[in-house]
């Protein structure tokens, strides 16, 4: 069945799949390192 | 960010992520708060060739990009050639220019380049702001340049301003400057460093100022760039975005215009000089090898900081400003939230801070964009007078 | 019952081309020269997940073929959607 085929993240936003995923990936924008112009 | 990454931030990496690349120190103003004390050329400034060298090691290196500055590195008669060669070697480019270069059609062919981007340095909103600390024009010759990156419809580059004393007032005016060229706002922290040593005392931001700056920041979240320069002020609440520690020789690093490595663009000084790219293993070994980058990659245990409860959000603040205020590395930082950098400055006594290695600056301050009488004739033409 | 879109691991997916990816001990970095943005990858699995995606005819397929366990492909799945979502990977046309 199609449902099984989706992760559902159900009753989680955006931004707690996001936070779910944070212990696998981390995000920074190339700008965030101090000691560059 | 998490401890854990932190952490593996702190130890170093086997490349930097990303690096400042000061290509001359050749400039044809004269800020106030320059960083690399910049003015005039060096007779030993690294030739073509050995930028490409540089350049082909970074790609193997897999460093993501180089931000390009100097002085003003667009006066380099090579640069564009430079810029051409890094991308088509897989290293991006930012290039930090006051803009004197940018005309529209450099504009149209930035625009035109997927991998260059673009950083237009302005120390104030309006012309009296900004022309008292970089120079009468300046502020001029900047909008010009933006004016023309806009028309060229080059979208997403960066407004980037040093946070003053004298600019605070003006947050609102620059983020409605960048909005209305299509730019990114990019506010960053003074630093002691270059001619910034002499002019911090007046220049730096209040405690009050930092907080001020601190929420504004806070409430524009990523939409602002700060470059990571703002840590210091993490124990006012949320951090901001970004890696939250000093990268110097961890992540990052200098290369000067005659192929010195510093651990930082404002740390100019034998203290924090690694090595040279021209030495045998190049820029490689010198990241690899260097033993002042072994020493900051070493666990930091916050010294006289250990006892505050925000160490772990303020990581002690920045090497560098504490360095030219002559405080100790393992202390406060001359402008810690708390209030201990005050204290220690005051404590601190009546000897000289170190200074800055190195003054390429111009031999008269202030360069005024424009005529001027030349002193003497060899100022304008080193030949002349030559048969 | 709606179900908001989530991560399809059933559809081949790839790397953008304008991605680099740069092994390191704690797992990799990756940086998009389009988007200028980065993001490290936390482990050597993860990793090992992001270069087989190319592939294998599914990201199920390279999550197995990486060695991440049943319980975890959730875990994955919400990692790969992070990376969908800041266009790092990108689904396969299908020939």
């Amino acid at each position: 069945m199609n449902e099984q085929t989706l992760v559902e993240p159900a009753q989680q936003d955006a931004e707690e799949t996001l936070a779910g995923a944070e212990m696998l990936i981390e995000e920074v924008s190339i700008d965030g390192m101090c000691g560059v112009y | 960010m998490t401890a854990g990454l932190v952490a593996q931030f702190e130890r170093g990496l086997t490349a930097p992520i990303c690096l400042t690349w000061e290509l001359t120190y050749a400039c044809n103003l004269a800020c106030i708060h320059c960083l690399s004390s910049s003015g005039r050329r060096d007779p030993g400034e690294l030739t073509t060739a050995e930028c490409e060298s540089v350049i082909g090691t970074l790609q193997r290196m897999q460093v993501f990009y180089v931000n390009i500055g100097g002085g003003e590195p667009t006066v380099r008669p090579d640069f564009w050639h430079l810029v051409d060669y890094a991308t088509a070697h897989r290293v991006g480019v930012k290039f930090s220019t006051n803009g004197v270069r940018i005309d529209a059609p450099a504009a149209r062919r930035l625009a035109a380049s997927d991998y260059v981007d673009v950083q237009i340095s302005l120390d104030g909103a309006t012309a009296d702001v900004n022309d008292a600390v970089r120079g009468a024009g300046s502020h001029e010759m900047a909008l010009r340049a933006m004016a023309h990156l806009k028309a060229a419809g080059f979208r997403g580059f960066k407004l980037s301003v040093v946070i003053t004393r004298h600019n605070v007032s003006q947050l609102g005016m620059f983020k409605q400057l960048a909005d209305d060229h299509g730019a990114q706002l990019r506010l960053t922290r003074l630093r002691p460093s270059g001619r910034g040593a002499d002019s911090w005392p007046e220049l730096h931001p209040t405690a009050a100022q930092q907080r001020e700056l601190y929420d504004w920041l806070s409430a524009h979240g990523e939409k602002v760039l700060t470059g990571d320069s703002f840590f210091h002020l993490s124990p006012y609440g949320k951090p901001l975005p970004g890696l939250n520690l000093c990268g110097a020789g961890r992540v990052v690093c200098l290369i000067d215009p005659v192929g010195d490595v510093y651990a930082c663009p404002f740390a100019i000084h034998e203290n924090f000089l690694a090595g040279n790219v021209r030495q045998d293993g190049g820029f490689e070994a010198v990241w690899r090898d260097a033993p002042l980058f072994a020493e900051l990659r070493r666990p930091q245990t916050g010294g006289a900081c250990r006892s505050c409860g925000f160490y772990d959000s303020c990581r002690g603040g920045c090497m560098a400003a504490k360095f030219f205020t002559g405080l100790p590395l393992d202390g406060p930082d001359p402008e810690c939230v708390q209030g201990h950098g005050e204290t220690a400055l005051a404590a601190a006594g009546l000897e000289a801070p170190p200074r800055p290695a190195g003054d390429h600056s111009h031999r008269r301050v202030p360069v005024t964009i424009g005529r001027r009488p030349p002193r003497r004739s060899c100022d304008e033409n080193p030949l002349a007078g030559v048969s | 019952m709606s179900t908001k879109p989530g991560f399809d691991l059933d559809r081949p997916w790839r790397l953008d081309e304008r991605v680099a990816v740069r092994p390191e001990p704690f797992g990799a970095l990756l940086y998009h020269f389009g988007t200028r943005r980065l993001s490290f990858l936390k482990s050597q699995k993860v990793l090992a997940v992001v270069t087989a995606l190319d592939g294998q005819p599914s990201a199920r397929a390279a999550c197995e073929h990486a060695g991440v366990a049943a319980e975890e492909l959730d875990l994955y799945a919400r990692a790969l959607a992070a990376l969908a979502a800041s266009s790092m990977i990108a689904q396969r046309a299908v020939a």
